[in-house]
């Protein structure tokens, strides 16, 4: 889909190229990542597949055809482009801000409307709050998800996406890559993914592709990256810990069956069989459901003695946290780090419980994959 | 606040150019009673004050017009060129500072005496605020802005008409104002070679030495250089976004 040859770049008045020889191929539907230090030329790339830079050698091929002979105006509107300061339109709202590309193609005004629409609930801003905002009104998590709506209103085959979600907490961004991955699934756009944090390279990506000074030094799947660093460089950049990277690798949907754990207590089940429960647990606790299968609390030991009661509803406690099934083993163990638990429980989209993972199970996880 | 030091600022300047103009007059003296007499000459030639300030707002607003049109386009172009800019905002630099007398004389051999003249000497005063607004306001944008936008295939046109244009105009807007009230007072002077106006009244006042003459002119003039600036800066703030944008 986007094949890059011996691209390089020499911006005027510098001796040493940003970009050298680079040669990359992502395929048709794939996540590629480029990650990298600061200043090894991850934005100067991409600025040259839409060709916001002009190259100083080598070619870029999209779809086969020589991007340099293209019109580039056609081009990057065919192009979803995140860009790494965001750069909302100040003066615009947002729904105008994300109308930008089918106002340039000349869309009919309402069907513009509707995909604006559309877009903003897919990245899970609410149309009816958000769109007659201004991007000042909007926190830094809310404008990235407007600056992706953006990019992918007019449905490009290809993204580009410079650190789209650089500027939040960690636990938004954990919420953002999973919202992400759950639209890309759906979408199976081509995306080149910028980023310098190695563990959101090895959560998106299909292919990881490192780069240094200028210069790619390995492309690989996430897990041949982890398993055969081509250098120390490569090495160095994925850490120590790379067992406990693949963590990341892991969506908790994936383990989850194979968990054996205690169906849940109902709210409305006597205490006597609870705690019976409860003892052969073996994180001495029992999450408890209402009829719906909707998550109600948790029981533990300690609440057994503090309370009292005829059944379980009556002893429960609220839960701190929980996760998604299609979020990663690393976000699941960030939540149990965050809550100061030894596992967390698992929901669907309507709060459905649907099973718990454990400190355990994460170890069991690392020691085999290791 | 700035707003207000910009507007005392330029009446200081008007004033001053007033007190030049009066110093000229050998025999203008100030008399007791001065006040009242200026007061009885205003309500009995209010007709003709009126008039005059019409005149004189129709010479700053033609002015005006040319003027921005000019500057703003010349301010975009050089936002493009950068090694073009300094020198065309040197120049204007240079038409800025040259007393306004002088260019007046300058202009007279080549428009003759008139309403031209004034308008020609008017609009070459007035080139350096705004085309210095317009391009620092252009280029000062945040590039990210404009990069995106280029980014997602908007012609560099559209480019300029719907994000350059639109974010840099409370700075081109600064300058128009700035333009317009140094204006109002040079056209009083630009009565000089013909250009009537207010002026008129205030050179006729010096020569037959009549005080409240001079008085009623320059009242004029600072009303009207107060109303413009006003008017151009709170037109500007209702009609821009900018002030929704921005917190508060
Ligand atoms: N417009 C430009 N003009 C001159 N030099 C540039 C320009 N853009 C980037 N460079 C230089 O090219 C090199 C690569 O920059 P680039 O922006 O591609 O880095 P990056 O990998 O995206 O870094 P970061 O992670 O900090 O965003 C840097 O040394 C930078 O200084
Ligand atoms: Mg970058």
């Amino acid at each position: 889909m986007i094949k890059l040859e011996g691209l390089s770049k020499v911006f005027p008045g510098h001796n040493i190229p940003a970009v050298k020889d680079l040669n990359l191929e992502i395929n048709e539907g794939d996540v590629c990542v480029l990650v990298g230090p600061s200043g090894c030329g991850k934005t100067t790339t991409m600025k040259m597949i839409n060709r916001l830079y002009e190259p100083t050698g080598g070619k870029i091929y999209i779809r086969g055809e020589d991007a340099l002979q293209m019109n580039p105006i056609k081009l990057r509107l065919d192009i979803g482009y995140v860009i790494q300061e965001i750069g909302l339109f100040p003066h615009m709202t947002i729904e105008e801000n994300i109308a930008t590309v089918p106002n340039e193609k000349q869309w009919p005004k309402d069907e513009t409307k509707q995909k604006v629409s559309e877009v903003m609930t897919l990245v899970g801003l609410d149309p009816k709050v958000f769109k007659d905002r201004y991007p000042s009104a909007l926190s830094g998590g809310q404008r990235q998800r407007v600056g992706v709506a953006r990019a992918m209103v007019s449905d490009p085959p290809i993204m580009l996406m410079d650190e789209p979600f650089g500027a939040v907490d960690p636990i938004t961004r954990a919420r953002l890559q999973n919202e992400f991955l759950r639209i890309q699934e759906r979408m199976g756009k081509t995306i080149v993914f910028v980023t310098h944090d190695i563990d959101e390279a090895i959560k998106m990506s299909d292919t990881i592709a490192v780069m240094r000074e200028g210069e790619l030094v390995q492309h690989a799947t996430p897990s041949d990256l982890l398993s055969a660093p081509a250098d120390e460089f490569v090495s160095n950049l994925v850490g120590r810990n790379r067992s406990i990277k693949r963590l990341h690798l892991i969506r908790i949907n994936e383990i989850l069956d194979e968990v054996d754990r205690a169906k849940p207590a109902s709210e409305d089940a006597k205490i006597g069989e609870v705690e019976k429960q409860i003892e052969e647990s073996d994180i001495r606790s029992v999450i408890v459901v209402d009829k719906d299968n909707k998550l109600k609390g948790v029981i533990g030991v300690s609440d057994l003695k503090r309370k009292s009661g005829e059944v379980a509803g009556d002893y429960c406690q609220d839960v701190t946290d929980t996760i998604t099934s299609d979020a990663t083993l690393n976000d699941a163990l960030s939540v149990m780090l965050e809550c100061g638990e030894g596992y967390v429980a698992v929901v669907n989209e309507d709060d459905q419980y649907e099973g718990t993972i454990t400190l355990g199970d994460l170890l069991n996880v690392v020691k085999e994959e290791g | 606040m700035e707003q207000i030091i910009g507007v005392t600022g330029d009446l200081f300047r008007t004033a001053a150019n007033l007190l030049f103009l009066t110093a000229q007059g050998e025999d203008v003296e100030y008399e007791p009673g001065l006040f009242r007499d200026t007061v009885d000459w205003i309500s009995r030639r209010s007709d003709m004050l009126l008039e005059l300030m019409l005149e004189h707002l129709w010479l700053v607003i033609l002015t005006l017009i040319i003027a921005v049109v000019i500057s703003v386009t010349v301010g975009i172009i050089i936002s493009y060129y950068e090694s073009f800019a300094q020198t065309v905002l040197g120049v204007c630099q240079v038409l800025m500072v040259i007393p306004s007398m002088a260019m007046l004389a300058f202009m007279v051999p080549l428009f003759g005496i008139g309403f031209t003249t004034g308008v020609m000497a008017l609009v070459l005063y007035s080139l350096l605020p705004i085309v210095r607004n317009t391009y620092t306001g252009i280029r000062e944008l945040d590039p990210a802005i404009v990069e995106a936008a280029k980014g997602m295939g908007m012609t560099e046109r559209r480019i300029l008409f719907k994000i350059k244009i639109p974010l840099a105009r409370p700075v081109i807007m600064a300058g128009v104002r700035t333009a317009a009230v140094m204006m109002i007072g040079i056209a009083a002077i630009a009565a000089y070679v013909g250009a009537g106006g207010l002026g008129e009244l205030i050179f006729s006042g010096i020569s037959r030495g009549h005080q409240p003459m001079i008085i009623a002119g320059a009242i004029g003039v600072s009303i009207i250089a107060i109303a413009f600036d006003y008017l151009l800066y709170y037109g500007e703030k209702r009609f821009s976004v900018e002030g929704r944008t921005k917190e508060g």
